[in-house]
């Protein structure tokens, strides 16, 4: 796949998403949501920006699908580590 | 390739069928999966300590996120100054690259003398107040293991950008190099991104 000219205001926009996602981040915190909530929104954040740059800097969304399933292995895998330590994490 | 095949009869491939320009994008994408799993491994396993814990440390308290705030912006926009550099050698424009590649280690640079405050800050301050130590409790030892780890890898970053830069200026490396630095740098960006994310503010 041969690399187009990169519109490099495209760059620009998704650098203004991710800090404006990140001043909402930090905002959130002062809130005082229930934990429950704060937790998930966080989570979501954080993973939206990590899709961002995965997606557009590391110009993801510009190659075969296939490489996408690779790069998505490793999340997966973490999810399933994560949920494989919950009896460890709540004995009972 | 073609031409080889007329001429040699069945020969392998000389392009990978995923990334047919580069095997060296293909071998990064596979090298930050593994890496990926290291990562992965440390934050579950900061999670799985941290909840197991009868109690620990309110982290917006003890680590402060303002510096850190900065930070997260730093390597944000060394992303973008990053991915610049490479359009600009994609376009032919070395001047370009050279300019923002630059800014792109300069981001790096400033991250870790960051980094080095806020540890040297922590260690002489703060996690002596609230009786917090590296190899003492759980608190300090994810932290320094985590930030340390992530840390390293910038400074890795930094040494393969700096070695990239002077490369292409010596003619000897092209575009499809500098993608493959980037691929690592802004995995280095993602990483911090989840750590901040699990570390200071959650």
């Amino acid at each position: 796949m041969s690399s187009t000219a990169h519109s490099h205001h495209n760059y620009i926009k998704i650098f203004i998403i991710l800090s404006v996602l990140t001043a909402v981040e930090i905002g959130i915190t002062f809130l005082g949501l229930p934990r429950k909530l704060l937790v998930s929104l966080l989570v979501g954040l954080a993973v939206w920006k990590a899709a961002l740059v995965a997606l557009h800097f590391m110009h993801l969304k510009l190659e075969k699908k296939t490489l996408t399933i690779i790069a998505i292995v490793p999340f997966v895998l973490c999810v399933f580590l994560s949920l494989m330590l919950l009896p460890d994490i709540f004995p009972r | 390739m073609s031409e080889a095949v007329a001429v040699h009869g069945a020969v392998e491939p000389a392009e990978t069928p995923l990334t047919p320009e580069s095997w060296g994008k293909l071998g990064m994408w596979l090298f930050l999966a593994g890496d990926a799993m290291s990562f992965g491994g440390l934050i579950v396993a900061y999670g799985a300590l941290r909840y197991h814990s009868k109690s620990w440390p309110v982290p917006a308290e003890v680590l402060g996120i303002n510096l850190t705030a900065l930070m997260t912006f730093l390597l944000i926009v060394s992303s973008v100054t990053m991915v610049l550099a490479l359009a600009g050698l994609q376009e032919g424009d070395k001047p370009r690259f050279n300019k923002f590649m630059s800014f792109t280690i300069l981001g790096g640079a400033l991250f870790l003398g960051l980094q080095a405050y806020e540890w040297t800050h922590l260690i002489g301050h703060t996690l002596p107040h609230y009786n917090l130590a590296f190899g003492k409790d759980l608190f300090a030892t994810t932290f320094f293991v985590l930030t340390g780890f992530h840390g390293m890898h910038v400074t890795g970053g930094v040494i393969y950008n700096s070695s990239v830069l002077a490369a292409v200026n010596r003619g000897r490396y092209q575009a499809k190099h500098v993608e493959i630095a980037g691929l690592y740098w802004h995995f280095v960006d993602l990483v911090w991104i989840l750590i901040f994310t699990f570390v200071y503010l959650l």
